[in-house]
C-alpha cells in the first residue's frame, strides 16, 4: 500500500455560520486505514465527515485530497435517510447515482453501468429489489441500497455515518464482515456510537469532541477516553461480539 | 352532435385553444412532475401570485404584461431559491410574504393606471379561447427547451432532486441545476397564466401529475402519464365548456379533478382485488 495519505487535514477549524464545531483537527487517512470515529452527540463527528466530503469548507486550516486520476471518489453512507420516502425513484436509480461524477453528468446508463449495478446489488443480497420504488423498502433494505450507492464507484475512501442505526441484527454482522472485505480495497472511516462493536472491527480510533484525539490502536480504555476528554461510556448492547476493550473498569450502569 | 363536433374544428379559435392545451400540457407534464416530486407546490403558488405584481407594473408603464410577469416571477423564483439555501430563514413564511406582496403590488399599480384595464380579468382567470399565434409559439418553444433539458440531464436532475447533499459530495453542479429549474418553473407558470389564469394555473402543474402518481412511482413514467392525463382532461374540458357555454379554464380543472377521482377509485378497487386474491392463495 502507498504511504501517502488519501486525505490529510492540518489544523482544521470548521463549523456553521456562528459556531466552530471542530477545532485544530489533524488527521491523515491512509489507503488501508479502518478508522472508527467516536464521540458524544454534538461533538463534531458529522461535521468532520462533511469537511472530508468537501460539503463544508474549513474556516481555517488545510485539507488535501490525494486525487490520483483527477477525481477522488469518496463513497458516503449518510446517517439517516431523512429523504422523502415517497420520492419517485427506483432502487436501481439510487444505486446508479453513486456513479455520478464530473465525467458523466450528462449521459445515462451504459451497459457497463448496468453490470456494475447488478454486481453490487448481488453483493448486498438484494438483486430482487432493483426495480422497486424506495417507498416500498424497509429501513434495513434502504440502508443496504444506500451502501450499494456508496461503494458502486469503487471509491478510495468509504465514509459511513452510524451504519448500524437501521440495520437489523442479522445483517449487522454481515455488514461488518463485508466492511472488513472492502477494507482490502479502500480506506474506511466509520462513525459509531456503539463503541463496543466498533472496536472489534476497526484498526484505529479517532475520538472527536471539538478536538480530535487519534488513538492508533483498536484497544481503548475508559481512562484513555477520559483523558481524551471524550465523555462516552464503554457499554455494549446486542449480540455482536466485542473484544478488545482493554483493561478498564466496566461500567454497566445505564443512565 | 358529430356534425357539430366536426364543425367546431373549423373554428380557428377552437383549434388554437386545442393546440395550446396540448402543447401546454407537454411542458406542464414535465415541469409539474418535478414540482410534485420535489414537493414544490407551495413555492409554485408563491411564484404564480408574485407574477401579478409584474403584470401590474407593466400595465402602469405601458409595457407588455406577459413580459412584466416573466421578469417578476423569474426574479421572485430565484429569490425563493436563494432564501431556501439559507438555514436561518423559514422558507414557507418567506413564500407567504412574496405571494401577498406580488398581489398587492399588482393591485396598486393597476389601480394607479389611468383608464380601464380590460384584460386584467383574463390574467386572473385565463382565456384559452383567445390565445394568439405568438402565445402558441412561446409555449411551443418552452416545451422544446424542457424536452431537451429533461432528456439530456434526466439522471442528474433526478439525483439532485432526490438527495442534494449526496449530489454535492459527488461535486454535481447542484446550485446551477436548481436555479435553472426554478427559472423554468417560473417561465412555465407565466406562459400558462395566459391560458388558465393566475388562480387556476397551479392545477395544470399538479392535478395530472398526482393522477399519474397513482399508477406509477417512476419519475419518467409520471412525466409521460401526466402529459396524457393533461391532454385528455383539457380536451374534454374544452368540449364541455363549449357545449354548455361555461368558462373553459374552470371546466378543464373540474375535469382534471374528476379524472383524478376516478383514477383513485379504480386503483383502490384494484388493490382490493389483488388483496382478495392473495388471501385466497393463503
Amino acid at each position: 500500500m502507498s504511504n501517502s495519505p488519501i486525505v490529510s487535514l492540518k489544523g482544521v477549524n470548521a463549523g456553521y455560520a456562528d459556531e466552530v464545531v471542530i477545532n485544530d483537527v489533524n488527521l491523515d487517512v491512509f489507503p488501508s486505514d479502518f478508522i472508527g470515529v467516536i464521540g458524544p452527540n454534538g461533538g463534531g463527528k458529522t461535521t468532520l465527515i462533511k469537511v472530508i466530503l468537501g460539503l463544508i469548507k474549513p474556516i481555517s486550516g488545510e485539507i488535501n485530497w490525494n486525487k490520483a486520476d483527477g477525481i477522488l471518489h469518496i463513497g458516503y453512507l449518510p446517517q439517516t435517510n431523512f429523504n422523502d420516502k415517497y420520492f419517485p425513484i427506483s432502487v436501481k436509480e439510487v444505486v446508479f447515482s453513486g456513479l455520478m461524477s464530473k465525467k458523466n453528468f450528462i449521459v445515462g446508463y451504459k451497459k457497463k453501468d448496468e453490470e456494475k449495478i447488478h454486481k453490487v446489488l448481488e453483493l448486498m443480497g438484494i438483486p430482487h429489489l432493483a426495480h422497486k420504488n424506495i417507498g416500498e423498502l424497509s429501513g434495513g433494505q434502504m440502508q443496504r441500497v444506500l451502501l450499494c450507492r456508496a461503494i458502486i464507484s469503487e471509491p478510495g475512501l468509504l465514509i459511513l455515518d452510524e451504519p448500524n442505526t437501521f440495520v437489523d441484527n442479522s445483517f449487522e454482522r454481515d455488514l461488518y464482515d463485508l466492511l472488513k472485505e472492502l477494507n482490502k480495497e479502500m480506506a474506511i472511516l466509520m462513525v459509531s456510537h456503539d463503541v463496543g462493536t466498533i472496536t472489534s472491527y476497526v484498526k484505529t480510533i479517532a475520538c472527536v469532541n471539538q478536538y480530535l484525539h487519534y488513538h492508533k490502536s483498536n484497544v481503548i480504555t475508559q481512562s484513555q477516553l477520559d483523558s481524551y476528554n471524550c465523555p462516552i461510556q464503554l457499554i455494549t448492547h446486542g449480540k455482536i461480539p466485542h473484544t478488545v476493550l482493554g483493561d478498564h473498569n466496566h461500567n454497566h450502569s445505564h443512565d | 352532435m358529430i356534425r357539430e363536433l366536426s364543425s367546431l374544428f373549423e373554428y380557428q379559435f377552437f383549434t388554437n385553444a386545442l393546440a395550446a392545451a396540448v402543447i401546454a400540457n407537454i411542458s406542464c407534464g414535465i415541469i409539474g412532475s418535478y414540482i410534485v416530486a420535489k414537493r414544490m407546490v407551495f413555492i409554485s403558488g408563491g411564484i404564480t401570485h408574485a407574477s401579478f405584481g409584474g403584470i401590474g407594473i407593466a400595465y402602469f408603464l405601458g409595457l407588455n404584461p406577459v413580459l412584466g410577469a416573466a421578469v417578476f416571477s423569474v426574479l421572485s423564483a430565484l429569490g425563493i431559491e436563494w432564501v431556501s439555501g439559507k438555514s436561518n430563514v423559514r422558507e414557507d413564511s418567506a413564500i407567504g410574504i412574496l405571494w401577498s406582496l406580488g398581489m398587492a403590488i399588482g393591485i396598486i399599480f393597476t389601480f394607479l393606471t389611468p383608464g380601464y384595464a380590460p384584460n386584467l380579468m383574463s390574467y386572473l382567470f385565463g382565456s384559452i379561447l383567445t390565445v394568439s399565434k405568438t402565445d402558441l409559439w412561446l409555449i411551443g418553444a418552452l416545451a422544446v427547451v424542457l424536452i431537451i433539458i429533461f432528456t439530456r440531464f434526466y439522471h442528474l436532475i433526478l439525483f439532485i432532486a432526490y438527495d442534494e447533499e449526496y449530489a454535492r459530495s459527488h461535486k454535481a453542479p447542484v446550485n446551477t441545476v436548481k436555479y435553472i429549474l426554478i427559472s423554468l418553473i417560473a417561465i412555465a407558470i407565466v406562459l400558462n397564466i395566459r391560458l388558465v389564469g393566475i388562480i387556476l394555473v397551479i392545477s395544470f402543474l399538479t392535478i395530472p401529475q398526482s393522477t399519474a402518481n397513482i399508477f406509477t412511482k417512476r419519475f419518467s413514467r409520471i412525466i409521460f402519464l401526466s402529459i396524457f392525463f393533461g391532454i385528455v382532461g383539457s380536451t374534454g374540458g374544452l368540449l364541455i365548456s363549449y357545449f354548455y357555454n361555461i368558462p373553459s379554464g374552470a371546466t378543464i380543472i373540474f375535469v382534471f379533478v374528476v379524472i383524478f377521482g376516478i383514477a383513485k377509485l379504480f386503483k383502490a378497487s384494484q388493490v382490493k382485488l389483488s388483496l382478495k386474491r392473495q388471501m385466497k392463495r393463503l
